[in-house]
């Protein structure tokens, strides 16, 4: 893994580096050239420990390590009609390591099975007509992981009001997933050996609204939701299920899901130090989980270009229709899991960032234009409790 | 009840927020608390694997600007 982040971090420098030494001026604006807008890296550590593994049917150690790494570069050129096109392209790689998983051969502990690496490249496109104030976009996806296959694609359009306060933006995204099935070893049937497992597939549709306004010099709030729609293999196959009669079976859960998610958001800015970043979301789905979530983030501009950000997330959620924990499913149930992160609980997340932007870049290097390092802690009321490291290097 | 409350809160919350705040046209020039770096109403590019990890753990997602479902190996 420390080949593929020094790989990746030396790849990241050489293109930025071929970026930054072509010429920034006018010239490129009226040549209608590619230029270069940013490039961000961002990098986490994210380590979590419980005792329901939904492996082991809901119990067990939920100890997992992720280290992810995501570079985003972003260009743009002009048209024969100034119309601005921008073009951002992401690549995203994460390498975990999970106990839980090593346990779905409960016999090969420490096996290739208790790790797996994603690789998740993206590409997206807009182009902004100013004198008109929309922008139309589209976009497409990857991603790969051992067990789980994703393409999806995106199509956005976005109208701002008269006066330019308000901004309306739609979206329509669509995954198509394939599942590999790689069940519990003792619930495999003929050899279970070698990695041509079958797959399943599972399709969503994701219709994507937002408004936002500007309400004054100060504040402005944006109102925005989804409606996702969900079809096909929902259940995760390696998830055990104990019912009362001591039988081991896997997860099964219904074929179609609609999420509704409704939020919020108003940013504020207090004086010349405070701005409140709030946020609210309501949801609700075809499953019987209701949700709440409420946040608010507090930057302080200890001078112009530093600032520390302290943070808040509560959230509660119910369980969904289907859950019951370890040897509480009747074998007779329709469907059923022991999946904790769909049983009820509440969740408090915490923390502090501190972002670095000086107007002459960081470290002395004049096209290094912010530096941020974020710390979260969170903890679920059942037994639950990770913690996450957070570094985004930004360059222009 | 208590869920009644939040579901009555939602509502109201950005009627009153609206109300309460009369819109203003602002002008470009008015615009520096606006265009700060910390006004921006969408999650941040650091908060990726936060809102990552979050729609693992948690059974809601969406309504944040991001992804909403699909795309990985979660439920």
């Amino acid at each position: 893994m420390k080949k593929v982040s020094l790989g990746i971090a030396a790849l990241f420098l050489n293109l930025f580096a071929s970026f930054a030494q072509a010429p920034n001026d006018s010239s490129q604006y009226k040549n209608h050239k590619i230029s270069f807008e940013e490039a961000n890296l961002v990098s986490s550590y994210y380590h979590q420990e419980g005792v329901n593994a939904v492996v082991t049917g809901g119990r067990g150690s939920e100890k997992l390590t992720d280290i992810s790494n995501v570079i985003d570069l972003k260009i743009f050129r002009y048209d024969k009609r100034f119309r601005k096109h921008t073009f951002d392209i992401e690549v995203g790689v994460d390498h975990y390591t999970s106990a839980s998983s090593d346990m779905i051969d409960l016999k090969a502990n420490s096996s290739a099975s208790s790790g797996d690496t994603r690789i998740y490249p993206s590409l997206n496109w807009n182009v902004e007509n100013s004198p008109k104030a929309t922008v139309f976009g589209a976009g497409a996806a990857i991603s790969r992981e051992f067990d789980y296959l994703s393409y999806n694609g995106n199509v956005n359009f976005s109208l701002k009001t008269k006066d330019r306060s308000g901004e309306f933006s739609a979206t329509i995204h669509a995954f198509f997933d394939q599942v590999s099935i790689i069940a519990p070893v003792e619930l495999r049937t003929g050899s279970g050996r070698g990695d041509d497992y079958p797959s399943k597939g599972r399709k969503t549709v994701d219709f994507s609204y937002s408004y936002s306004q500007i309400i004054n010099k100060r504040l402005q709030i944006m109102l925005l939701g989804d409606i996702v729609a969900q079809n096909g293999y929902l259940s995760l196959p390696f998830h055990r299920v104990y019912t009362s009669d001591g039988q081991v079976h896997q997860e099964l859960l219904p074929s179609n899901r609609l999420k509704i998610p409704v939020g919020i958001r108003a940013n504020y800015f207090l004086g010349d130090r405070f701005v409140f970043r709030a946020y609210y979301r309501f949801y609700t789905d075809s499953w019987g989980l209701g949700a709440q979530t409420a946040s608010l983030e507090i930057p302080v501009k200890i001078t112009p270009f530093i600032s520390l950000s302290p943070f808040y997330r509560y959230y509660q959620q119910s369980a969904i229709k289907y859950f019951a924990a370890f040897e509480m499913h009747d074998a007779t149930d329709a469907y059923y899991t022991s999946n904790y992160d769909l049983s009820k609980f509440t969740s408090n997340f915490y923390g502090m960032g501190i972002r670095l932007s000086p107007a002459k870049g960081l470290l002395g290097n004049p096209h290094l234009a912010m530096l941020e390092i974020r710390y979260g802690h969170y903890t679920k009321n059942i037994n639950m409790v990770s913690n996450i490291v957070s570094l985004n290097l930004k360059f222009k | 009840m208590i869920r009644k409350k939040w579901k009555l809160g939602f509502w109201i919350m950005p009627i009153l927020l609206i109300g309460a705040s009369a819109c203003s046209t602002v002008k470009e020039y008015q615009k520096s608390y606006l265009n700060d770096a910390e006004m921006v109403l969408a999650n941040r590019k650091i908060e990726k694997t936060e809102n990552s990890f979050q729609s693992y753990r948690e059974g809601a997602s969406g309504a944040s600007g991001g992804k909403a479902g699909g795309g990985c190996g979660c439920n």
